[in-house]
C-alpha cells in the first residue's frame, strides 16, 4: 500500500512538471513544424517569462499567475518582431543559416538578461506555495496544481484554434506545404510571425508557472531549457506537437522517478538517457512511424 | 478577339545566373484552353512559377486583367484572381479532402461563396464525395490530381494555370483528367495548360504555343499544330 501510494504520488508529480515541458516542447515543435527551424533560443524564451514574472512582481506587485495577462500579450509581440528581423528575412536560405541565427539570438538573449538582472539566483515566493491539497492518499502542491490547469487551458485553445479556426488551418497547411498553402492565397510569412509569437507565449507561459518552483540564472537556466524542449521533442517525434504532449509527460515523469528512485543529484540526467534511448531504438520518436507534421 | 486576360510580352527569366527563358511572348483570351507544350526542361513550369510570383521576371512585361505583374508575392496573385494547380500538387497531405478543398477558399472574398463551390466542385468530382473524410496523402494519385483541381477552383478565379496536371497517371486517368479540364474551361474560366502530354493537350486546347530550349518555336489552333510536320516528328512520334 506504502509502495503504491509513493508510485501514485511521484507519477502525479512527474505529470504536473511534465505538463510545464509539454507546454516548452509544443511551442518548439510548432516552431519547427511549421518553419522549419531549430530554435536554440527556446529555452531563453523560458527565462524571458521567468524573469517577466519577477519584474512584473516586483514593480506591479501583482501574483506570477495574473502577470500572465500582462506577459503573454507583450510576448506575443516580442515573438512577432523577433521573428520578422532575424527569421524572417532567411525564409529560403538553407537551413544552417537560421540554425546559426537561433544560436546567435541566443547569446543575445542570455547576455542582455545577464546585463539586467546579474548573474545571482532569482526565485519568486508567493505566500500559496508550500500550500498542498490532499487527494485521497496522496497530496499535491497547490501551485502545481494551479500550473496544471493553466497547461490544460493553454493547449486546448491551441487543439481548438489550429483544428477549428481559419488562421489555425492556415497554419497547418503552411506547415504541410508551403508552397500549396501560398498559392491559395496564405501569407506564410505572416504565419511563421504568427508561430514564432505562439512559440514565444508558451515558453513565457511555461516560465512564469515555473519561477515560484525553482531559482532561475539568465545564462544556466536558458539551455538548460532548451536542452529539455529538444528532448521533449524527440521523444514526442520532431514537429509532432501532440506528441510533443505526450514527450513532456513521460520527461517529466522519469525525471520524478529517477530522482525519487535512484538519486536526485541526476535529475537533469534522466531525461537525456530517455533521450538517447530513444534517439538509437525509436528515431521518429515515440509516437508513429513517420515524421507527421502539425 | 477582346483584350486577352493575361498577356505575357518578350519575358526573360532565369535561376541565379541562369537564364531559362528567352523573349517568350504568349497570350490567353477570356473563354480560351490555352496549352503550353514542349520537352523536358524547356522552361514551360518556368514560365508558370513567373505568372505566380514565386520568381521575378529579368525582363519583358506580364499583364493579367488589366495590371501588371512582376513585384506581387504568390498569396497576392492568387488574392488577384489567378488560381494555380502546381506540379506535384501540392496537397497538404496531412488534411482530410474535405479541409484540403475547404481551404481553397481561404482568402475573404472566396470564404463568401465557400458552400455554395463546395456544392459545384463536389458535382464536378462526384468520386471525391465517398473520399471527404479520407486523408489527402492516402489518395491515389488521379484522384489527388483532382483535390488539386477542386482546391484551385474553390478560390472562384478568373483564370486557372495548371502544370502537368497528367504526371504520373496511369493513360486511362490522363484522359479522365483532360476531359475534366476541358469541362472547366466550358465553363468559361480561361486556362493556361503546361504538359508534356502534347498529344493530350492539343485535342482539348483552343490554340497551343509549343517550347523549345526556352524558347518559342510555333504557336496556332490545336487542330492545326496537332498536323504540323514539326509537331508531328518532334512531339508525336509520327
Ligand atoms: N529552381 C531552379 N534552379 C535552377 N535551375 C532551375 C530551377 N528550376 C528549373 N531550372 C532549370 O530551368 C530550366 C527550365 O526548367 P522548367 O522546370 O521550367 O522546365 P519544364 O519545361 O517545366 O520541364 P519539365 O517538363 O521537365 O517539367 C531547366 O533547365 C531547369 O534545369
Ligand atoms: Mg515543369
Amino acid at each position: 500500500m506504502d509502495i503504491l501510494t509513493t508510485i501514485i504520488q511521484n507519477l502525479a508529480n512527474g505529470l504536473l512538471i511534465g505538463g510545464v515541458y509539454a507546454l516548452i516542447g509544443v511551442g518548439l515543435s510548432l516552431i519547427f513544424g511549421v518553419m522549419r527551424v531549430i530554435n536554440f533560443a527556446h529555452g531563453d524564451f523560458v527565462v524571458i517569462g521567468m524573469y517577466s514574472a519577477l519584474v512584473i512582481y516586483r514593480q506591479l506587485s501583482l501574483d506570477p499567475y495574473l502577470s500572465l495577462l500582462i506577459a503573454l500579450p507583450l510576448g506575443f509581440l516580442l515573438g512577432l518582431v523577433l521573428e520578422r528581423i532575424i527569421l524572417s528575412p532567411l525564409v529560403d536560405a538553407p537551413e544552417d543559416s537560421t540554425l546559426l541565427a537561433t544560436l546567435g539570438l541566443a547569446l543575445i538573449l542570455q547576455n542582455t538578461l545577464l546585463l539586467i538582472f546579474g548573474a545571482e539566483p532569482n526565485s519568486l515566493y508567493v505566500s500559496y506555495a508550500t500550500a498542498t491539497i490532499k487527494l485521497g492518499p496522496i497530496t499535491l502542491s497547490l501551485i502545481q496544481l494551479i500550473a496544471g490547469a493553466v497547461i490544460l487551458v493553454v493547449i486546448i485553445g491551441l487543439y481548438l484554434f489550429l483544428t477549428r479556426s481559419e488562421a489555425g488551418k492556415a497554419v497547418r497547411a503552411t506547415a504541410q506545404n508551403r508552397l500549396g498553402a501560398e498559392l491559395i492565397g496564405i501569407n506564410t510569412l505572416a504565419i511563421h510571425s504568427l508561430v514564432f509569437g505562439f512559440g514565444m507565449v508558451l515558453a513565457i507561459a511555461a516560465g512564469i508557472i515555473l519561477i515560484p518552483q525553482l531559482f532561475a540564472t539568465p545564462a544556466i537556466t536558458g539551455p538548460v531549457f532548451t536542452l529539455k524542449a529538444f528532448v521533449v521533442t524527440v521523444l514526442g517525434g520532431l514537429g509532432n506537437i501532440w506528441g510533443a504532449i505526450g514527450g513532456g509527460l513521460l520527461l517529466g515523469v522519469v525525471e520524478v522517478l529517477g530522482a525519487s528512485y535512484i538519486s536526485n543529484s541526476y535529475r537533469d540526467a534522466y531525461g537525456l538517457v530517455a533521450f538517447l534511448l530513444v534517439l538509437l531504438l525509436r528515431p521518429e520518436g515515440l509516437f508513429g512511424k513517420t515524421v507527421k507534421r502539425v | 478577339m477582346t483584350e486577352p486576360i493575361l498577356k505575357i510580352t518578350n519575358v526573360d527569366l532565369g535561376y541565379g545566373e541562369l537564364k531559362v527563358v528567352f523573349g517568350v511572348s504568349l497570350e490567353v483570351g477570356t473563354h480560351e484552353l490555352v496549352g503550353l507544350v514542349g520537352g523536358n526542361g524547356s522552361g514551360k513550369s518556368t514560365i508558370l512559377r513567373a505568372i505566380s510570383g514565386m520568381i521575378k521576371p529579368w525582363g519583358g512585361q506580364v499583364i493579367f486583367d488589366g495590371q501588371e505583374l512582376g513585384v506581387q508575392k504568390p498569396h497576392e496573385i492568387a488574392a488577384l484572381g489567378i488560381a494555380h494547380v502546381p506540379m506535384g500538387r501540392q496537397l497538404f497531405a496531412n488534411m482530410t479532402v474535405e479541409e484540403n478543398i475547404s481551404l481553397g477558399a481561404y482568402l475573404p472574398s472566396a470564404r463568401k461563396k465557400r458552400a455554395e463551390n463546395l456544392a459545384r466542385v463536389y458535382s464536378l468530382f462526384p468520386d471525391l464525395i465517398n473520399k471527404r473524410k479520407d486523408l489527402a496523402g492516402a489518395l491515389s494519385g488521379g484522384q489527388q490530381q483532382m483535390v488539386a483541381i477542386a482546391r484551385a477552383l474553390m478560390l472562384g478565379p478568373k483564370m486557372l494555370l495548371m502544370d502537368e496536371p497528367s504526371l504520373g497517371l496511369a493513360p486511362l486517368l490522363v484522359k479522365e483528367v483532360m476531359q475534366v479540364i476541358r469541362s472547366v474551361a466550358e465553363t468559361g474560366l480561361p486556362i493556361l495548360l503546361v504538359e508534356q502530354n502534347v498529344q493530350q493537350v492539343l485535342k482539348i486546347s483552343d490554340r497551343a504555343y509549343v517550347l523549345d530550349n526556352g524558347k518559342l518555336v510555333l504557336s496556332g489552333p490545336s487542330p492545326e499544330l496537332m498536323g504540323h510536320p514539326m509537331v508531328k516528328k518532334a512531339y508525336l512520334g509520327l
